[in-house]
């Protein structure tokens, strides 16, 4: 098996333990946290520099979720890395639980900025980069965003300073699922032609199928050769990998029941015992 | 005639003269550098300096980032924009996180009094007193500002630092020595407490000589610190003098009268009057204008303490004959 496939089964395992904290959990998002499984994947297994045994090891490179509705995929795979314990996961959104219903720095190892209200985690990562670069640090800072959260004026106020500034240690990559909470992203504001705009804003873009860990992989090695700002546009589908989640902005948010619960597993289990049939596909 | 300089100017000559003490301090600004004065930082140490352009909210988000990078870094610009505009990201970053991040809100109160309303700042202390974890502090003159500077680049979590545009006089004799959550007794008395933060401090204590000249003592007991409010002075003057009079140039709700009310509501019961904006915006005009049309003046100190003793007489034969 070439290193792309094993995490390609990865990333379905991934959202075996996404599905199944939000089901025991009673609440949280799985269209989102779903949609970036791969990308986790790929940026945990292969891209960033870090230590599982010293999570605040200073040269680590940063990553922050900045759509922190995806804590469910962040946290499987901290648990998978071996950053925090897997029994953890058992606890998410119950009172008292490091797992936070939005990630919380200052309770949990491996998440470098509490997040949640969304539109501002570009903006910290440009803090970070700065700060990087005046201490002389070789770290690299990764943020991921969503794209609904494009709308918040913020991330364009950010994209500016990106520019200004020249981080080319810092790698932007947009969930491209185009499903908000309301609805498609189209319907609710639509981002136009985002590859453009960004690259109005100064960045080099890299759009690329954001559930292809071959490509993914990849695109991250280009990003690291690209002199400059990057920004990567990750095309995705909202709800990857349960075919009744697909694309549907009800499950941005939408409780499992315990009969979705089981197809879902059932679905992501039978793709593990036959594994040409987990597509790659997404909206291109 | 005593000192007096622009306290912008004072914060600003504070901070270069920190910056070879505190090689982590770093000093973000929204275009406002030269109205702030966080210029002479920028003049002094280019390379950490940060001018992030009329965006508030990612300069104070960056801040974060910076913060947790392990810099220290103080974001400036005027106050309404840092409080309010940057809220969200000063709550769910800064604040939330415990961060090391400073926020000098410039321009407060009526200051900046010619531009209007829509630059005066009035419900800043409110807003930032309302988030856990931040620290708010408002000095008052020169040696203040330059303590209140040392003493938060000091501290490690977040702060609010809230400056005037006004002249900044001397009214602690040279001594800059400023303690986080120590009030500052700046005069003693038996009949009324005087309780004020900020550049209304000269007039206050103008009031509180004024009344001695009538033969009420007025003690006047400064608090530079908002929060963590010093509650044992509060408590010790109220014990001492029973009435006590709050003075800010901010709106009388949720601020220093705000503080003061809760404090004294629950540890020990006494009148209060509370002087400040009274739930209204300000306006274009001079200085002096504003804060005599919104009564922050030493007569009208001097009037309501007058006012609140009198309720105490009052009250007093009310027991007696009623």
């Amino acid at each position: 098996m070439v290193r792309s496939d094993i995490m390609q089964r990865n990333a379905q395992e991934l959202r075996l333990m996404i599905i199944d904290m939000i089901h025991r959990a009673g609440s949280g998002h799985s269209g989102g946290s779903l949609s970036i499984a791969e990308i986790l994947t790929v940026l945990y297994d292969e891209v960033l520099r870090f230590r599982p045994e010293e999570p605040y090891w200073p040269d680590r490179d940063r990553f922050v979720l900045s759509k922190g509705h995806g804590a469910p995929a962040l946290y499987a795979i901290l648990a998978r890395k071996g950053i925090i314990n897997k029994e953890e996961l058992d606890t998410l959104r119950q009172l008292g639980s490091c797992l936070q219903g939005h990630p919380c720095m200052f309770k949990l190892p491996g998440v470098e900025m509490s997040t949640g209200s969304l539109g501002m985690g570009i903006s910290v990562g440009v803090g970070m980069a700065l700060a990087a670069k005046l201490q002389e640090k070789d770290y690299k800072v990764f943020v991921l965003c969503g794209d609904g959260e494009l709308q918040e004026g913020q991330n364009w106020e950010a994209f500016m300073s990106i520019a200004k500034w020249k981080l080319d240690n810092l790698v932007v990559i947009i969930d491209r699922n185009s499903v908000q909470l309301d609805g498609t992203v189209d319907e609710i504001m639509p981002l136009g032609d985002l590859k453009s705009k960004l690259e109005a804003f100064g960045l080099a873009v890299i759009s690329c199928n954001g559930h292809d860990t071959a490509e993914l992989q990849h695109v991250f090695a280009r990003a690291e050769k690209l002199k400059g700002p990057v920004a990567i546009i990750a095309n995705t589908v909202k709800g990857k990998g349960v075919s009744f989640m697909e694309g549907k902005s009800i499950w941005h948010g939408k409780t499992i029941g315990k009969e979705e619960y089981e197809q879902a597993i059932k679905e992501i289990k039978a793709t593990l015992a036959d594994p040409e049939s987990y597509g790659k596909e997404a909206h291109k | 005639m005593t000192e007096s300089k622009p306290m912008r100017l004072v914060f600003g000559e504070m901070l270069r003269e920190l910056g070879k003490e505190i090689p982590g301090l770093v000093v973000l600004d929204a275009d406002v550098s030269s109205s702030t004065q966080t210029k002479l930082f920028a003049e002094k140490y280019p390379e950490r300096f940060f001018n992030f352009g009329i965006a508030e909210a990612n300069m104070v988000s960056a801040a974060a980032g910076m913060a947790a990078g392990g810099l220290i870094p103080v974001a400036s610009t005027f106050a309404f924009l840092l409080t309010l505009r940057a809220g969200d990201p000063v709550r769910s970053l800064i604040a939330y996180n415990s961060l090391n991040v400073k926020l000098a809100g410039g321009y407060a109160g009526l200051s900046d009094f010619a531009d209007g309303a829509s630059h005066q700042s009035v419900m800043d202390i409110a807003v930032m007193r309302a988030m856990p974890n931040m620290t708010v502090l408002v000095p008052s003159d020169i040696e203040t500002t330059r303590g209140a500077v040392r003493a938060m680049l000091k501290y490690k979590g977040p702060v609010y630092l809230r400056l005037s545009r006004d002249q900044a006089g001397s009214l602690h004799g040279g001594n800059e020595s400023f303690e986080i959550g120590k009030a500052k007794e700046m005069k003693d008395g038996s009949d009324v407490t005087l309780a004020v933060c900020g550049t209304l401090l000269d007039q206050t204590l103008e009031a509180a000589e004024d009344l001695e000249k009538e033969g009420i003592s007025a003690a006047v007991v400064e608090f530079p610190t908002i929060k963590p409010l010093d509650q044992d002075a509060l408590i010790r003057f109220a014990g001492k003098t029973g009435e006590v009079v709050s003075i800010e140039e901010h709106t009388v709700n949720g601020g220093l009268g705000g503080a003061i009310a809760e404090c004294l509501s629950e540890r020990r019961p006494a009148l209060l009057r509370r002087i400040g904006l009274q739930d209204t915006f300000g306006e274009s005009g001079s200085y002096g204008g504003l804060l005599k049309k919104h009564h922050l003046t030493a007569s009208h100190i001097a009037e309501t303490a007058k006012q609140i003793i009198s309720m105490k007489g009052a009250k007093r034969n009310e027991r007696i004959h009623g």
